[in-house]
């Protein structure tokens, strides 16, 4: 087994490596070596994934220690792998869509100044993702968390003179570090409860700690569902739950190939990848799988809402992945996790496909988003045109393709759920379906049919970029009577790689992944929530599934969502203006994002600034530097000064001192007696 | 058994005592102002008295001349320190003597006569020899002190310590001879045993004790008995008092533990008492003080008596731990000194004492090595890990919180504190000031190497305090025979 011990270091070394060549000898690689590099080592990694894939489905699975950290008290800290059936299909996801993507950035960053400096960042954001799903302990999943947020961070900032970037990766952070806390929180009572941070320690002795702690006198926790809920909480802000979801939107802000491999295909899914890890512990807590559904069926629904009303072609995406996202999150809320991991692997290629097609149209575009300035670029960019419908297609459920089965099986395992919010739940993805369909071929309808509106003198909405520098400029646009063309093929190939997948995978992975025991004892299930065996009842394979599926409820809602798109956007431009004209205030709220900016900006951030403020001008420069430091500094120093008098310099007064000391001592000794 | 082999463990005094003959002879015979085959000679006979030290230790306690002189671990530990530590003076100090002309035989044979007096205090096992050894000490020292005799500063600091030692010796005596009193013997551990057995004038034993406290202090220089401690070592000539801070602490230490451990352990609960409070008068006093100094000598004087309160600490802690975290203190300390009055010495040339804290300002910009070096001194005297400072202080504290003294450990801890700042204040001259002169620095080859091994082993010894560190404690342990 030793050599299938280095494959595994392999897998996650091979992309820090590159990360590291490119990061610290980009210069000296040049722009051509530091892609080569990278993207060799990632395709090492992913054929070393591929090769553990077949070892594991052979039957060997593994779990252990691969180097101690540190040991204090009785707490070991340890860097280890577990290699079970769920790892190694996230393994295959993230190296598959992390090399689609590195060969992508050939060529959407060509002109880039930056170029090396990003190969190194998304090979570095590969190795931190593959440690955090292939963890066997918490401190791992913890470095892994913190990691592919880091690189995140840096990626939303990379166009680092951008206002916008600068704002966007800071907010990002900050709200990560508000699910981060939660997720800590809930590591640190694991490892005070359990006293281990192994996983399958933990989950052996879950059972026993089913009962009541009281935290604080008077209230009393039920202490699993305490450590889920805190988990749960780190998992709202890295896969951007409500209300922990206002970053992501706004990460648009950084290059489109990192949007399709963090904010869309990998790093959002940490979080649902996180709690079907540790669906032994959901297993246990009724009260926190329905905060998990509640939480999921909001953003499912919300989110979807605001994608309508976006006209910048990435922060729709954005907020479909919200959407989606929120899919994820009420499958595990309904124990369904196998589902949700299904989803997450299906949406992780259709959704990387959507972003990086969204990628080519920009370039083509020349960095105009908007998609009222596109349309009819069917003619111009055909692979990007059907690539892109392939993804829109799988995205609202289109029967056959992947996201349809996937998304299917979720609303399916809603309906079974005994879960007592699982009736809104229902309701709420069941609607999203209809929404997911609507915006999702409006934007298509938009970019790639109808009238040609790009090369026009349309700037004037956007008015404030034309002064800025060009260097920073990225919405420049085409100039009058420039048409499009096609993207170079480094970018259509990763395209067409990643359509197939979003076509096939649902249909040949639906079987063993759902009903045919594939996770093993990956995933564990409670007796009382078995939904995917009431719906194996009703599973007749694939393909009667989704023939079936043409007179059910989610269908109908998806080709309603379809003919409106069209009738709205091609047939009848003039309705969307006057549903607009008629429903100010919903527009408005959704503008507006329901608030959540306006109201962290001034609540949380106006709030901490201002308690910063005070605690600064009165806490700190008053009482601790004034009062505290200075004033017992000053005291000090006067004092000193008093003492230095006393050294008189005359020998008679240092004699007299002497025999005081004696009689001192003398008075003190009998005094004591 | 000849008589020589009597004397076995008395070697290395007996070799230094003919060798200070011979130097003083053969100093009237060698010409030239250098005084090489002098110096040279003393150096040797340092090393002579190492080796006889380390050829002649055997394991256990030797008494010899009927109870008056022992040889155990601790004196032998300490008596090659102090040879280290005179060796080293002689290295850092021969330059600025030489500069001054006061690099004699006189000189170099009133050094080696202190050093005698502190191997017979080392050793000493009644309180007979201790005065002997004592006084053998101080008279060489207000000589030394006195050497240079056209300065008005440096005589009158002499006179200063004459006096004022001459009071103390006053003291000592009349607190040992109601000792004497008491118990009827001046041997050191019939005076231990005829207390154990009860004395029936507790009141003069008492007495006794507080006169001897008030003796020992003075040669600690601690509060209310440190009024000579700044005056002489701002006044004598910075080599001197480099000669006064160093090795003799050593011998104080040892002092201590004959007296009041081997002695006057019975008493413990009255002496632990008064050093506690001369403890924290020094402490508070020596740190307060010493920021006032714009005089380096003067203000390494106050660090100096904050220093011993800090080894008192240890000592009042009464258990193994602590007499060997004093031990490990007091030899910190002498390595510690005597780095920050080499580079006081180093940075001096003719006709100009870097002794003011100004001289140091900008030093960065003149040498950044030596910068360092002080850099890494001072951070051991405040107290700054992973500096050797940093350990003594953290032994020290540990028995002292042992033994239950928690308000001592907590003031101990506040004055280090303040004490942090003038230590500190130097750093930021050395490194955040502009020079005031760019004359260069001329070194010896011997003494800025010297410098460098000071300096970096200040940190090694942080780093790796270990083998320092049991060195003490077994040493204390075996020699003093105390109940673990």
């Amino acid at each position: 087994m030793s050599h299938m011990q280095n494959l595994y270091l392999l897998v996650p070394l091979a992309p820090l490596l590159g990360a590291i060549a490119a990061g610290l000898f980009g210069n000296i690689l040049g722009r051509k070596w530091s892609h080569r590099i990278t993207i060799a080592l990632v395709a090492v990694s992913f054929a070393a994934s591929v090769a553990i894939f077949k070892d594991v489905m052979a039957g060997h699975q593994f779990n252990g220690t691969v180097y101690k950290w540190m040991t204090s008290g009785d707490a070991s800290f340890e860097v280890g792998f577990l290699i079970d059936r769920l790892t190694v299909m996230m393994m295959l996801v993230v190296t598959f869509v992390s090399l689609m993507v590195h060969i992508y950035t050939i060529g959407y960053m060509e002109e880039d100044p930056g170029y090396q400096r990003f190969f190194s960042y998304i090979s570095l954001f590969t190795f931190s993702m593959l440690m955090l799903v292939m963890a066997n302990n918490f401190m791992q999943l913890f470095f892994g968390w913190e990691a592919v947020g880091l690189v995140s961070y840096l990626l939303i900032g990379f166009w680092f003179k951008r206002e916008t970037a600068i704002y966007a990766n800071l907010k990002a952070f900050l709200v990560n570090r508000v699910g981060d806390f939660g997720f800590l929180l809930g590591i640190a009572l694991i490892l005070m409860v359990f006293g281990t941070l192994d996983y399958a320690a933990v989950f052996a002795n879950a059972g026993r700690y089913v009962n009541d702690f009281a935290p604080i006198p008077g209230v009393s926790w039920n202490l699993i569902t305490a450590i889920c809920i805190l988990l749960f909480i780190g998992a709202m802000g890295k896969s951007a739950q409500f209300p922990l979801h206002v970053w992501l939107p706004d990460s648009m802000e950084g290059p489109t190939p990192i949007s399709a491999l963090i904010h869309a295909a990998t790093m959002v899914t940490a979080g649902i990848f996180m709690v079907a890890r540790m669906s032994p512990l959901f297993e246990l807590s009724e009260t926190a799988l329905s905060f998990v559904m509640i939480i999921g069926a909001i953003t499912a629904l919300f989110m979807g809402f605001l994608g309508i009303i976006q006209n910048d072609i990435k922060r729709v995406v954005a907020y479909s992945t919200l959407s989606q996202l929120g899919y994820m999150t009420v499958a595990l809320g309904a124990s369904a996790y196998s589902v949700a991991v299904f989803h997450l692997m299906t949406h992780a290629f259709f959704k990387a496909l959507l972003f990086l097609a969204a990628g080519s149209v920009i370039m083509a575009m020349h960095h105009d988003q908007d998609i009222r300035n596109m349309g009819g670029l069917r003619k111009y960019m055909p692979i990007t045109w059907i690539t892109s419908l392939i993804g829109s297609l799988a995205l609202i459920g289109t029967p056959f393709f992947s996201g349809f089965y996937s998304k299917d099986s979720i609303i399916e395992a809603v309906e079974y759920s005994h879960l007592p919010v699982s009736g809104i739940a229902y309701a709420a993805v069941l609607a999203g379906v209809f929404v997911t369909a609507f915006y999702s071929f409006r934007m298509y309808f938009l970019v790639f049919h109808g009238e040609e509106r790009f090369g026009k003198d349309h700037h004037d909405h956007q008015g404030d970029h034309d002064d800025e520098e060009v260097a920073s400029d990225h919405h420049h646009g085409l100039a009058p009577g420039q048409k499009p063309h096609e993207s170079p093929w480094v970018v259509t190939v990763p395209l067409i790689l990643l359509a197939v997948p979003s076509v096939l995978i649902g249909l040949v992975a639906i079987e063993p992944m759902l009903f045919g025991n594939y996770f093993l004892d990956a995933i564990y299930v409670g007796e009382n929530h078995r939904v995917l065996d009431e719906m194996h009842e009703e599973f007749h394979g694939a393909i009667a599934m989704a023939l079936h599926s043409f007179i059910s409820l989610p269908f109908m809602f998806a080709l309603a969502g379809v003919v409106s798109a069209w009738y709205f956007y091609m047939k009848k431009p003039s309705i969307p203006a006057a549903i607009k004209q008629r429903f100010t205030g919903v527009y408005t709220l959704l503008d507006n994002k329901y608030y959540f900016d306006i109201f962290n900006d001034w609540f949380f951030a106006g709030g901490a600034r201002g308690t910063s403020r005070f605690l600064w001008k009165f806490g700190d420069v008053h009482l601790i530097d004034g009062v505290m430091v200075n004033g017992t500094a000053k005291l000090v120093g006067r004092f000193s000064g008093v003492l230095r008098k006393a050294q008189t310099g005359y020998v008679y007064h240092y004699a007299f001192a002497m025999i005081t000391g004696v009689f001192v001592l003398l008075t003190v000794r009998t005094w004591f007696e | 058994m000849s008589f020589l082999s009597t004397l076995y463990s008395a070697y290395a005094e007996i070799f230094l005592l003919v060798m200070v003959s011979v130097i003083l002879i053969a100093d009237l015979f060698t010409a030239g102002r250098t005084k090489t085959v002098t110096y040279l000679l003393v150096q040797v006979t340092l090393l002579g008295c190492s080796l006889i030290t380390v050829a002649t230790h055997r394991d256990g306690i030797d008494h010899l001349f009927h109870h008056m002189f022992v040889d155990d671990l601790m004196s032998d530990v300490l008596k090659l320190l102090s040879y280290m530590a005179i060796s080293m003076m002689l290295v850092y100090s021969r330059s600025y003597l030489l500069a001054r002309g006061l690099f004699s035989g006189e000189f170099l044979a009133l050094v080696l006569f202190s050093l005698l007096g502190m191997m017979v205090m080392i050793s000493a096992s009644n309180f007979i020899t201790l005065y002997l050894g004592l006084e053998l000490l101080s008279l060489s020292l207000y000589a030394i002190v006195a050497l240079q005799r056209d300065s008005a500063i440096a005589t009158e600091a002499a006179m200063k310590y004459f006096i004022l030692g001459a009071l103390a010796s006053g003291l000592l005596l009349y607190g040992m001879s109601m000792l004497y009193g008491a118990t009827g013997t001046l041997d050191v551990n019939a005076v231990s045993s005829a207390i154990q057995h009860g004395v029936p004038n507790k009141a003069l034993l008492v007495f006794g004790l507080v006169f001897v406290v008030a003796g020992l202090a003075f040669k600690l220089g601690v509060v209310p008995f440190h009024m000579w401690v700044p005056d002489v070592y701002h006044g004598a000539p910075t080599a001197m008092t480099m000669l006064i801070g160093t090795a003799p602490k050593l011998a104080a230490f040892a002092f201590v533990m004959r007296i009041l451990v081997e002695a006057l352990q019975p008493l413990m609960v009255h002496w632990s008492g008064m050093l506690a409070i001369l403890a924290v008068l020094s402490m508070a006093l020596g740190n307060i003080s010493a920021i006032a100094q714009t005089n380096l000598k003067r203000m390494f004087a106050y660090s100096t008596i904050a220093h011993m309160g800090f080894l008192l600490v240890g000592v009042l802690s009464g258990s193994n731990e602590g007499y060997g975290s004093a031990m490990f203190y007091a030899v910190v300390y002498v390595i510690m000194s005597l780095g920050g009055f080499g580079m006081i010495l180093l940075m001096s040339r003719e006709g100009f004492e870097a002794d003011k804290l100004s001289d140091f300002k900008g030093l960065n910009q003149r040498s950044p090595w030596l910068a360092f070096m002080m850099l890494l001194l001072m951070f051991s005297m405040a107290g700054v890990p992973p500096t050797v400072g940093f350990y003594a202080k953290f032994a020290v504290l540990n028995a002292a919180v042992q033994a239950g003294h928690i308000p001592l450990v907590i003031l101990a801890v506040l004055f280090s504190l303040i004490g942090a700042f003038y230590y500190l204040r130097i750093v930021k001259l050395m490194y955040f000031d502009a020079p005031e002169s760019h004359e260069r620095i001329y070194m010896q080859p011997d003494s800025s190497l010297l410098i460098s091994l000071n300096g970096l082993g200040v940190l090694i010894l942080g780093i790796l305090p270990g083998t320092l560190m049991s060195v003490c404690a077994v040493s204390v342990q075996q020699s003093l025979l105390l109940p673990h």
